[in-house]
């Protein structure tokens, strides 16, 4: 085996990785942001509204969970774009991931909120909190609180996932790391690079949800035990 | 432009055959280096304890799509020229493995520990402590999540299309490039994923549940 690895091209593209890196950030940060949102409306329906919402809601969680995500990207992408809906490639990127995402995120907050105890929501109750003080301090937070390793490594999981919306010409990370190697034909040293930047953000968004649960369970951080 | 008709759709069909099959080997060799990594994670030697964490946090720190351009693009300019099936075949292998490691390596530690205690007791070397006490248990508690995780395999099987390994996702891909009609097709695509996954994953939920139905 005879070969040098060679990567001078660095030293002119680098640009070119940072930006491509920097989109695959933006663009995971809002699927994750929307994608939680859709997720927690999703899972409070399956758990607490009438049968004819709870059947299409888990409709949805099983349709998804159970279709390739690419294929998912395809038909908002393509699919909608034939019916007259013409959406840019980063639009319809964020709109699949955020589909893709809230089914995901729905069963798991859905285990959350299935594990608060009715004796919790007849607490609240007793203490006159409105419906909304209950759901969001007596329902939502400690649910969270109780799957937030879950979610956290569903957060990563879609990040990494993210690199397929290259398949659409988003030009994120994986697409500009495409592009890079068929300028160069380096491609061996590009993906390294790109496989190193990958694990690099994964470390770091593990680090970024450690900070935001810290920061969000107040009374985990003060007492230090499980909920 | 073509119409699309029937062919087309049994063209699908043919392709989702090429899916399960990629599903099956990546299956297949997942279930072989998981075990290993698995067992190396609980090792009593602490450099294969970390050789085999490292290389599960790396697996699981990468993105699928970019181990297949590694091991397909990167691979055949360093000289290894590999047709798409193989180099489809050792990315979900090698991706796979690391999962599977991780889930596998949870069921041998969820073993009681009396039971480790009480087979040294009998004076079972360690390969007897494993193959007769440790493993038959750990089994009953991975199938459910490794039925689970096989979902995640076929749905994966999708990202091969990208190095022109013709399953069903790609093949959804070549009818709509002469048909044109992306709704249909990719929602049929999505239909035959679905017919392949829903059931597997009836099968770990109704598995888990038996699982659990002592307590």
């Amino acid at each position: 085996m005879s070969y040098t690895f060679d990567f001078a091209f660095l030293a002119e593209r680098w640009p070119d990785f940072v930006a491509g890196a920097w989109l695959t950030v933006q663009l995971t940060v809002v699927s994750i942001a929307l994608g939680l949102a859709v997720g927690t409306v999703c899972a409070l329906l399956r758990v607490y509204a009438g049968r004819w919402v709870r059947i299409p809601v888990g409709a949805y969680v099983e349709l998804i969970r159970n279709t390739p995500l690419l294929v998912q990207i395809f038909i908002v992408y393509f699919g909608l774009s034939s019916l007259g809906l013409k959406l840019s490639a980063e639009v319809s990127a964020v709109i699949a991931l955020v589909v893709n995402m809230g089914a995901y995120t729905t069963e798991i907050m859905r285990a959350g909120i299935q594990s608060i105890q009715r004796t919790q929501l007849e607490a609240a109750d007793c203490l006159g909190l409105t419906r909304l003080q209950t759901i969001v301090h007596v329902v939502l937070l400690p649910a969270m609180e109780r799957v937030y390793p879950a979610l956290s490594s569903q957060f990563v999981l879609l990040m990494l996932a993210s690199s397929i919306t290259s398949q659409i010409s988003t030009e994120e990370l994986t697409a500009t790391a495409n592009l890079v190697q068929s300028d160069t034909y380096r491609s061996f040293e590009v993906y390294i690079i790109v496989a190193v930047v990958y694990l690099a953000l994964s470390v770091l968004y593990r680090f970024g949800f450690w900070l935001i649960g810290l920061a969000l369970f107040v009374r985990k951080r003060k007492l230090g035990t499980a909920l | 432009m073509i119409q699309l008709n029937a062919n087309h759709f049994l063209y699908l069909l043919q392709a989702a055959q090429w899916t399960l099959l990629l599903s099956l080997i990546a299956f297949a060799g997942g279930s072989v280096v998981g075990l290993a990594l698995a067992l190396l994670r609980v090792s009593r030697i602490g450099v294969l304890r970390v050789l085999a964490s490292g290389y599960i946090q790396l697996i699981q720190g990468t993105p699928l799509l970019i181990i297949l351009f590694l091991s397909y693009f990167g691979l055949g300019i360093m000289g290894f020229k590999l047709v798409p099936i193989v180099a489809a075949g050792l990315s979900l292998t090698l991706y796979a493995a690391a999962f599977l490691g991780e889930i596998w390596r949870g069921c041998i530690e969820a073993v009681p520990r009396t039971q480790w205690e009480a087979s040294d007791c009998l004076g079972l070397n360690r390969f007897q402590q494993y193959a007769y006490v440790i493993l038959p248990q750990s089994v009953r508690l991975a199938i459910p999540p490794t039925v689970g995780f096989m979902v995640q395999i076929v749905k994966n099987t999708s990202l091969a299309s990208v190095i022109g390994f013709v399953e069903l996702a790609r093949a959804g891909q070549i009818v709509n490039n002469s048909t044109f009609e992306p709704f249909t097709i990719f929602t049929v695509v999505a239909a035959i994923y679905f017919a392949m996954c829903y059931p597997l994953s009836l099968a770990a939920r109704a598995l888990e549940r038996k699982a659990h139905a002592g307590r």
